[in-house]
Formats: C-alpha cells, sequence, structure tokens
C-alpha cells in the first residue's frame, strides 16, 4: 500500500490527469490473467485464455479514457500458495488492478481472499466452485462462466431423466471435486435416484484403474466424473481399456470443456451429455468471434472458460471507463450496474447477483456421432437452452454474506 | 457377481492385477538402484527421472521417427543409459572419493533439471502413448476384465528380473561384478578395468529404469513427474529389502506392489501409505532390511 | 574448522568479540532497516527459509546427517499454526509455539527411528518417512487436501500488537529468526555442540571416549526439527496459507540446497543461501520450471565444484578480521 502511494504520488498522477478526468492510481491499467500455463486444465484455459484477455483489451481500443491497458500473465500451476503469492505480488508491487480467469478452484479462492483483503477485482472464470459465491463471495469478486451449481442441474438432471438411477463418484481430491460430488448428489436424489458411493483420487492423476475397478464394484448405472480437464480425459479413456462401459455401466462427465471431447475423439466421446455456457457453433455471432479467437490460436476453438473471460474482461473495461476511477469498489458498483454484452456471443441475458454471480443461460449439450459431424470442431448439438434463474443456484439459498435476507 | 471373504472378485483380482503391476516397475527400479549401489556406493536419485526419459523417447521416436513401441522397448534403454554414461565419466566419477551423500546430492542436482527440462517442453498433463495394436484389448477371464497390456507388463517385468538375475549370478561376467563390489581393489589388482565396469554398471542400471518407462507409457501416459513420485516409493522399498541381494529387491519389490493392491481392497485410505508404515516396522525390528547384510 | 574459530576467539576475546560484535550488529541493522527498501513480504518469505535452513544446517553442518525430509517439519507445523490461528483463535505468538512443539515432537519420533541407520540410507529412511507425512497431510481432513488451509488470520501479538500491519509483522518475523539464530548459535558453540562435531568428525571416537552417541544425535535433531517448525509456522502467518507445497518433497531438497549453497556448517551460510534462492524463485516464478531447472543447476555445480558455499569462501577472509560467520 505504502510503496503503491508513493509511486501514485509521483508526478504522473498529475499528466493522467490533463488527459483524461478521469483517477486511475498510476497511469496504467493493468489486468493480470492468472491461469494454468502447463498442467492438467492448460488447454481448457491457459494460453487460450490470455489470448481472449488480449482482445477484449484490442476490442476496447486499448485505453480507458485515454489511460493504455496491458495484459499481464502468469503461471499458479494449479496450486493455492503459488497464486496467493503472485496476487499479492501483483497487488503490491506491480499495481495490478484486476486479476482474470483463475481456473482451479484451490487457486481461485486464494487469490480472492487477497483481492478481498485489497479491495480489488477478481473475475473468475476457470474455476467451479460454488464457494466463489457463497462463503467466499466478495463485494469485488465475480464468477462469471459457469458453477457446479449448473453443472449438475443442466447434466445430472437428463442423465437421471434417462434412466440413470443410482450413481458412484470419481472425484478430484479438492474443493472443486467435493462441490462437484455435492451438487450432483442433490440433483440426483431430488430426482429419485440413488448414490452408491464415492472414491476421492488425487490431483492430478494418471493412473484411474483402481478407482474404476472400485467403481466397477459398486455395481452403480453411472460412474459420475467428478474432476475435469486431463483428469477426464483419462478416466474415460481407462474405462474403456477396463470393459467398464462394455459391461453396462456409463460415465458421466460432469465437468467436459469443448477442449476434452476434442481430445478423446468423437468416436469416444459421442452421446455424451453435459452442460456448457458456450458453443462456439451456436449463432453467427458465437462463430464470427470464435474464427478471430481461432486465427490466433492454431486453428483450436475457445472453451466456455475462453469466451468467458474475454466477456468479463470485456464487461471490466467497460465498468473501468463508467466509473473514471479504478477504485475497486466503485468499480464493482459500475460491472452490477451496467448491461452485458460483447460481440463474443457470451452472457446471453446476463446480470450480476449480489453475490458476485454472473447469471447467464447455459446449455445442454449432446456430443455428436462422427457421422454427424460437419467438420472440425463440429461437435455438439444444443439440446436445450437453460435459463439462467433455473440453471444457478438461486439467490435466496446463496450463504453470501452480501445477500440481504 | 461372485464374491471372496465379502469382496467381489473382479475388485480383489483386479486390485491384486494392479498390485502386480506397480509391484513390477517397484522391483525393476529397486533393481537397478541395488546394482548402481553395490559398486559406485551412491544412490542414484536420478533414477527416477531416467525411468520418464525412457517413456520420453518412446514417445518422440514414436511422433518424430516413427519408431513403434517394440523399437521403443529395444532402443529407448540404449539411447537413456549412453545419456546415463556420459553423465556418469563427466560429473559422478568425480566424487568417488568424496563422501557418498554428495553424490546421492548430485543426482537429486540431476532429476531436478532433467525432470524441468521436460516440463518446460512438455508440460505437466502427460501425454498419451497408445497402447501397440497386438496388445490392445482384453480377456474376460469371469472373474476379472484382464487387459492384455497389463498382463504384459507383469511378464516382460519378470523376464527381465531374473534375466538379470542369472547374469550376476550365473555368468563370468556377473562373477567380476560381485567381486568388485565386495573388493573394487583387488579385481582391479587381478587385471581387470574396474572404472569400465563401474561405468557400464551405471549404464545398466540406468537401462532398467528407461525399459520400465517404456513399458509404462501406455498405462499412466508420458508425464515428466512420473518418476518423481514413484522413486520415494522405490527407495522405501530398498530400505526394506536392504541392498544385500539381488533377488531381494526383486522379491520385496512385487511383494510390496500386492501388499498395496491388497490395501486398496480392504482399506483403499492407507494405499498410499501402507509401503512407508511396513518401512517403519522394519526399522524397528529389523534395520538393516529383510535382505540385508549387517547395519 | 568450528572447533578452531571458537578457540581462536577464546584467545583474542577483545578484538575479536567487538569485530564480530560490529558484524552482527550491522546484518542487524540492514535486517531492521530494510522493509523501508524492499518488498517486505519477499523479505519475510527469505527469513523464514533462512530459519528453515539454519536449522536443517544444525543436523547436515553440526552432525553430518543429511536428512532429505526436513519439510515434513516445517509443512506440518504450518498446518498447525494456522489451524490454530483460524479454527481456535489462538493468538499467533500461541500458535506458532504449538507449531513448534508439534515439530519437535514428531522430531523425536522420526529421529529415533532414522538415527538407526547412518549416511545414505538415514537420507533415504527420512525421505520415505517424510513422503508418508506428505500423504497423510493430503488426505487429513483438516489440512484440506489440495485447498490447503486458506485465510489464515495474522491475528493480534500478545493480544495487542496488530500483525495485519505488514511492517509489525515483519519485525516479529524478524525478531523471531534473530532469536532463534541466536539460540542455534550457542548451541553450536556449547559443550553439547562439541560433542556433535567430534560425533561428525569421527563416530567410532566419540563412542569410545563414553559419549552415547545415539542421544546427541538425537536431541540435536529434535532441536533441528523444532526450529524448522518455527520457520514453517511463521510462514503461515506471513502467507496466511498452510498448503501441500511446503511438506512436499521438494521443499526438503530446497532446504538442502539453501544449505550446500551458502556453506554448510556456517552461521550466516543458510540465511545466504536461502536468500539467493528466494530471490531465483522470485524471479523466475511466472516462468514455470524454469526454477526447478536452476535449482539444479546449482546443485550440481555446488557439489562438483563449489562444496564450501558462499560463505564457507568467504569465511577465511572474515576470520582474518577476527569475524566468525
Amino acid at each position: 500500500m505504502l510503496k503503491k502511494a508513493l509511486i501514485g504520488a509521483v508526478a504522473l498522477t498529475a499528466l493522467t490527469a490533463a488527459q483524461a478526468q478521469a483517477q486511475y492510481s498510476d497511469s496504467k491499467i493493468k489486468i493480470g490473467v492468472l491461469t494454468d500455463l502447463s498442467g492438467t486444465y492448460s488447454d481448457l484455459a491457459g494460453k487460450g485464455a490470455i489470448v481472449a484477455a488480449q482482445m477484449a483489451v484490442e476490442d476496447f481500443g486499448g485505453k480507458v479514457n485515454g489511460v493504455p491497458v496491458e495484459i499481464v500473465s502468469a503461471d499458479h500451476q494449479n496450486k493455492a500458495d503459488i497464486a496467493s503469492s503472485i496476487a499479492r505480488k501483483w497487488y503490491d508491487a506491480e499495481q495490478v488492478d484486476a486479476i482474470a480467469e483463475l481456473v482451479t478452484t484451490a487457486a481461485a479462492i486464494a487469490v480472492r481472499e487477497v483481492s478481498k483483503e485489497k479491495g480489488k477485482i477478481d473475475l473468475v472464470s476457470g474455476a467451479a466452485s460454488t464457494a466463489l459465491t457463497n462463503a467466499k463471495c466478495s463485494p469485488t469478486g465475480f464468477h462469471w462462466t459457469y458453477d457446479t451449481a449448473a453443472l449438475a442441474n443442466g447434466t445430472a438432471n437428463a442423465v437421471v431423466k434417462n434412466g440413470g438411477k443410482s450413481w458412484y463418484f470419481l472425484t478430484a481430491d479438492y474443493a472443486f471435486g467435493h462441490d462437484l460430488q455435492a451438487q450432483t448428489e442433490r440433483v440426483v436424489k431430488a430426482n429419485g435416484g440413488e448414490i452408491k458411493g464415492a472414491v476421492r483420487h488425487p490431483f492430478p492423476n494418471s493412473d484411474f484403474s483402481s478407482f474404476l475397478l472400485q467403481a466397477q464394484a459398486s455395481g452403480a448405472q453411472i460412474i459420475g466424473l467428478a474432476n475435469a480437464g486431463a483428469d477426464t480425459i483419462n478416466a474415460i479413456k481407462q474405462a474403456k481399456e477396463f470393459g467398464i462401459t462394455q459391461g453396462g455401466q456409463s460415465l458421466a462427465g460432469m465437468l467436459v470443456f469443448i477442449t476434452d471431447v476434442h481430445s478423446l475423439g468423437l468416436e469416444t466421446a459421442q452421446g455424451m451429455m453435459m452442460t456448457t455456457g458456450y458453443y462456439w457453433n451456436r449463432d453467427d455471432e458465437t462463430r464470427a468471434w470464435s474464427k478471430r479467437w481461432s486465427a490466433k490460436m492454431d486453428g483450436k476453438m475457445p472453451s466456455m472458460v475462453h469466451a468467458g473471460t474475454y466477456s468479463s474482461v470485456m464487461h471490466y473495461l467497460k465498468a473501468l471507463a463508467a466509473a473514471k476511477t479504478d477504485d475497486g469498489m466503485k468499480v464493482a458498483d459500475q460491472m452490477r450496474a451496467l448491461p452485458i454484452k460483447d460481440v463474443s456471443g457470451f452472457a446471453i441475458n446476463g446480470k450480476i447477483r449480489a453475490d458476485g454471480r454472473m447469471v447467464h443461460d447455459m446449455y445442454l449439450a449432446q456430443v455428436k456421432k462422427p457421422a454427424d459431424s460437419k467438420g472440425a470442431w463440429d461437435y455438439y448439438n444444443i439440446v436445450r437452452t437453460i435459463p439462467g434463474d433455473d440453471a444457478y443456484q438461486p439467490l435466496a439459498d446463496s450463504k453470501c454474506d452480501l445477500v440481504k435476507k | 457377481m461372485m464374491t471372496l471373504f465379502g469382496i467381489p472378485t473382479a475388485a480383489l483380482f483386479g486390485q491384486l492385477l494392479l498390485g502386480l503391476i506397480n509391484g513390477a516397475f517397484y522391483a525393476v527400479l529397486s533393481l537397478g538402484l541395488a546394482l548402481i549401489f553395490g559398486l559406485l556406493n551412491i544412490i542414484n536419485f536420478s533414477h527416477g527421472a531416467q525411468y520418464m526419459m525412457g517413456a520420453f523417447v518412446a514417445w518422440l521416436g514414436l511422433t518424430y521417427m516413427g519408431a513403434n513401441y517394440w523399437v521403443a522397448l529395444a532402443l529407448a534403454p540404449l539411447v537413456v543409459a549412453a545419456i546415463g554414461i556420459v553423465l556418469e565419466r563427466t560429473m559422478l566419477s568425480r566424487l568417488y572419493k568424496l563422501d557418498h551423500l554428495y553424490g546421492l546430492l548430485l543426482t537429486f542436482g540431476l532429476a531436478l533439471i532433467i525432470e524441468g527440462i521436460f516440463r518446460q517442453l512438455y508440460g505437466i498433463s502427460g501425454i498419451p502413448y497408445a497402447v501397440p495394436k497386438e496388445l490392445a484389448g482384453g480377456w474376460n477371464l469371469g472373474f476379472m476384465y484382464l487387459p492384455i497390456y497389463r498382463a504384459w507388463v507383469v511378464i516382460a517385468s519378470l523376464v527381465l528380473c531374473v534375466g538379470t538375475w542369472l547374469l550376476i549370478e550365473k555368468t563370468k561376467l556377473g562373477a567380476y561384478l560381485r567381486a568388485a563390489t565386495e573388493n573394487p581393489a583387488l579385481v582391479q589388482a587381478m587385471g581387470i578395468n574396474v572404472p569400465i565396469m563401474i561405468t557400464l554398471t551405471y549404464g545398466f542400471g540406468v537401462a532398467l529404469a528407461a525399459f520400465a518407462g517404456v513399458l509404462a507409457a501406455p498405462i499412466y501416459s508420458v508425464n515428466p513427474l512420473m518418476g518423481s513420485n514413484l522413486i520415494i516409493v522405490v527407495f522405501a522399498v530398498v530400505v526394506i529389502g536392504g541392498m544385500g541381494s539381488i533377488m531381494g529387491s526383486i522379491v520385496t519389490g512385487f511383494m510390496l506392489g500386492l501388499l498395496e493392491g491388497l490395501t486398496k481392497v480392504i482399506y483403499p485410505e492407507a494405499a498410499s501409505t501402507v509401503i512407508f508404515m511396513v518401512m517403519v516396522v522394519v526399522l524397528l525390528i529389523k534395520p538393516a532390511g529383510l535382505f540385508g547384510k549387517g547395519a | 574448522m568450528t572447533t578452531n574459530s571458537v578457540t581462536s576467539s577464546a584467545t583474542g576475546p577483545n578484538k575479536g568479540v567487538s569485530r564480530q560484535a560490529i558484524f552482527v550488529g550491522i546484518l542487524l541493522a540492514v535486517g531492521l532497516i530494510a522493509p523501508f527498501a524492499v518488498y517486505p513480504v519477499f523479505l519475510m518469505k527469505g527469513l523464514c527459509f533462512a530459519l528453515f535452513a539454519a536449522a536443517f544446517n544444525l543436523l547436515l553442518g553440526y552432525v553430518g546427517l543429511l536428512s532429505f525430509g526436513h519439510a515434513m517439519f516445517f509443512g506440518w507445523s504450518a498446518y498447525i499454526t494456522a489451524h490454530a490461528a483460524k479454527e481456535w483463535g489462538l493468538t499467533p505468538e500461541i500458535a506458532v509455539l504449538l507449531g513448534t512443539f508439534c515439530a519437535a515432537g514428531m522430531g523425536a519420533v522420526v529421529g529415533w527411528l532414522a538415527i538407526r541407520r547412518q549416511g545414505i540410507y538415514f537420507a533415504m529412511i527420512t525421505l520415505a518417512l517424510a513422503q508418508l507425512m506428505y500423504f497423510v497431510a493430503l488426505q487429513a481432513p483438516f489440512t484440506h487436501g489440495e485447498d490447503g488451509i486458506q485465510g489464515v488470520p495474522r491475528g493480534h501479538l500478545f493480544g495487542v500488537i496488530d500483525l495485519s500491519d505488514t511492517l509489525n509483522m515483519y519485525y516479529f518475523v524478524f525478531g523471531v529468526f534473530a532469536l532463534a539464530l541466536f539460540f542455534l548459535y550457542r548451541v553450536v558453540n556449547s559443550p553439547f555442540g562439541q560433542v556433535l562435531k567430534a560425533i561428525r568428525d569421527n563416530e567410532p571416537r566419540a563412542i569410545s571416549l563414553g559419549y552415547q552417541v545415539d542421544r546427541y544425535k538425537l536431541i540435536a535433531f529434535i532441536i533441528s526439527a523444532a526450529l524448522s517448525g518455527t520457520a514453517g509456522s511463521v510462514k503461515s502467518l506471513v502467507f496466511q496459507l498452510a498448503s501441500l507445497t511446503d511438506v512436499h518433497w521438494h521443499a526438503s531438497g530446497e532446504v538442502v540446497l539453501m544449505t550446500l549453497l551458502g556453506g554448510v556448517g556456517t552461521i550466516f551460510g543458510p540465511t545466504a543461501g536461502a536468500y539467493l534462492v528466494v530471490t531465483i524463485q522470485n524471479y523466475f516464478a511466472t516462468l514455470g520450471s524454469w526454477v526447478t531447472i536452476i535449482q539444479g543447476v546449482i546443485f550440481v555445480i555446488c557439489v562438483l565444484a563449489f562444496r564450501a558455499g558462499i560463505v564457507g569462501v568467504l569465511r577465511p577472509f572474515l576470520k582474518k578480521r577476527g569475524i566468525e560467520a
């Protein structure tokens, strides 16, 4: 704080004030993209999220009221302690104003603690746990893309209604996995399903065989995968190797990204149901944005985390411009007040609630058969649109202390 | 579903099989460690990294040169052993006159470098390596489903272990090696080039690790971190078995793998710690290890 | 080497002691004004690791035992302090003491097991036991596995001084560090410390002189474990977080590296080594695994060509001027 105040005091403020009437605490807006650049989640978030954030800055014109905007990035390696110390360093010593993306719940919560203490904005896109809008909510913290409640409400509902009544879970052993399992169990039980048990696996993990054998022994119809990224991919592949899917049990990936479907291939993934906050091939707007992103990413297509990062950074920039300051609380107020709309086609009917949840329409998708796919990355049929208020946890149930009861 | 002692047989035999596979890796790796320790008196901390390199060489060969699994199985150990021999000649050999702990520290440093480089190049999410098509699929044995590749891993490791044992116990070369382990000065005096034997032994130990790495690639996927977590368990295996005998390290490896598998059925929470607990018990009862000589 | 320096300062006390006092005084002054020039969180991290390395050095430098599992004391104390401060609302000094005592208790058990073997076996056993404790930390509910214990309150020291103020926190950490280092210095230069060095230099001779070597080793192990625990405890308050990283074997390796780089068996070596390693981490933190590669390279260089370490190299130069480093 001291150092920042000193730097702020040095001449530069006068210059800035002359350029624009806005009050930005140093002559620059800095947005940090903190993500997994080397690990299990580097495909679904990672470099693509940095590219998306940069696109948002470019699309906004590169400046907010004449003040240049810069993107910095770092690899948190999915570790809470690394994320926390990078966030602290960014806020204390490098004048970063907001941190975006934040895949991995453990890392996101660690950054949330620091951001809340310093009154800075965080824009969570990749992390899934509802803890971020409940016990860990913050007046300057936002959860943008999706969460475990929305996944369970979408996918688990559909699977149980298709006859998958008894469940056994393979759960990534950290906050995200536990939360995803709990949310799914809630939906399964509410629909009259039964929980046969669960096994927690280390995160990240490469050999799922012994956990799969436990799941097989349970005799459950559905093996629910409460994990993500490379963990989900490995579990699905190894289930095939051990003859589990041939034996009549089916796997339900509770969190599947389009990048995972791409790795698995349609042959393996066909027929899977999933909930997503974005699909690139949904309409003209999403196609146009995704193709621009794709051109910078060697022809890959964006996951919902990539699109969500773009959308959240864009909205943050708009709020910065409207607030004419980078004071976290004032920008957060503007973020809640302004309508959410951008060219990515993300955040349809989006609005930000008191608990920091950005509620928007979600989609229940089914993976196409190889024969039905019309080209590269044409993977999903959108089965139905889930209105935001149905997808997410009702505000009344939120344990966030910012919600007036 | 059939059950045995109240446990479904598919689960019981499945877990035992997985335990046997882990045991196979423990056996091959601790065998290599024991060989190197016997002659060089150092604990090769980079053993895990060399195991990982074996897997990566297999994957690189497949990706860039179209070398299939069988070629990799033959060539990767040679490539990694060659790298190991260079390291031994240029670095390790300078430390033989010093406290043996320096050898441990040097190989630890090398392990960090190797692991770091592969992490930097390939990330840590792991790269899939397909099961060779000759070994794809599985047999339904009635009481369990046995993937063919996993059966192959157990058999290949067993053959390798027994072969190494025969080489050391029953051949003239092995006799020199055993003699040099007991008394290098005397063997040198008899006109045998001990430094070359040391180098070749290190190379052979490393080759064993790399072979295990190739075997592991289709199961665990190719991952820069695959060796570092395994090697610590192997250290515990070595402490339990004692460094005394070749057969000792093989038997201990397989037994502990099975024990781990069994633990997964009976009390899964303890599966990752059971080997370390056995180590504690062995230290209390027989500090030199089950097959060790002296303290 | 260390024995000599003690006798020399005993024969020429006036000059030697005063120079030594000036040297230590300068270091203290640097420590006191440092937070006004350098990012305090970085300084505190360095101090925590410096204390950790100094505690580790007691074993490696003065008893000749290479423990490859010291992260278990460091990391577990961090968990215990974090839990005590967060869930039980204990004041920071009590929480740190609790962490230290638990580390001492663990040290007693681990030491008792590990000193049954020597040399390489000792290293492997400590490593394996640390891995055991790592898995326990991974699975025990109160550590929250991968998430770690987050949002640990720094609290009020003695119930009055607010540690959430960065400067207050810094001086608390610095005070703990200075006291612990002074304590280690006294231990090393006590009759007890002389026996430890005798064991290091020639264990059979120490036995034949009638010393109960195992008891001395065990006590040294417990002291080392306890102070490693103090370091971990304080770190959990600085970062308000206790996580698996601190119990992982990488942390055990890092402390070996710090000690080796700074100078095994020197008083200020571990501190120098710790700051150097932490600086490297800080610099390359955003560049992924470069930190690991560089650490490996330093390891290799230290072992092959730089076994005395930084302070070990400077030591003869300082000693001529009556300074024991």
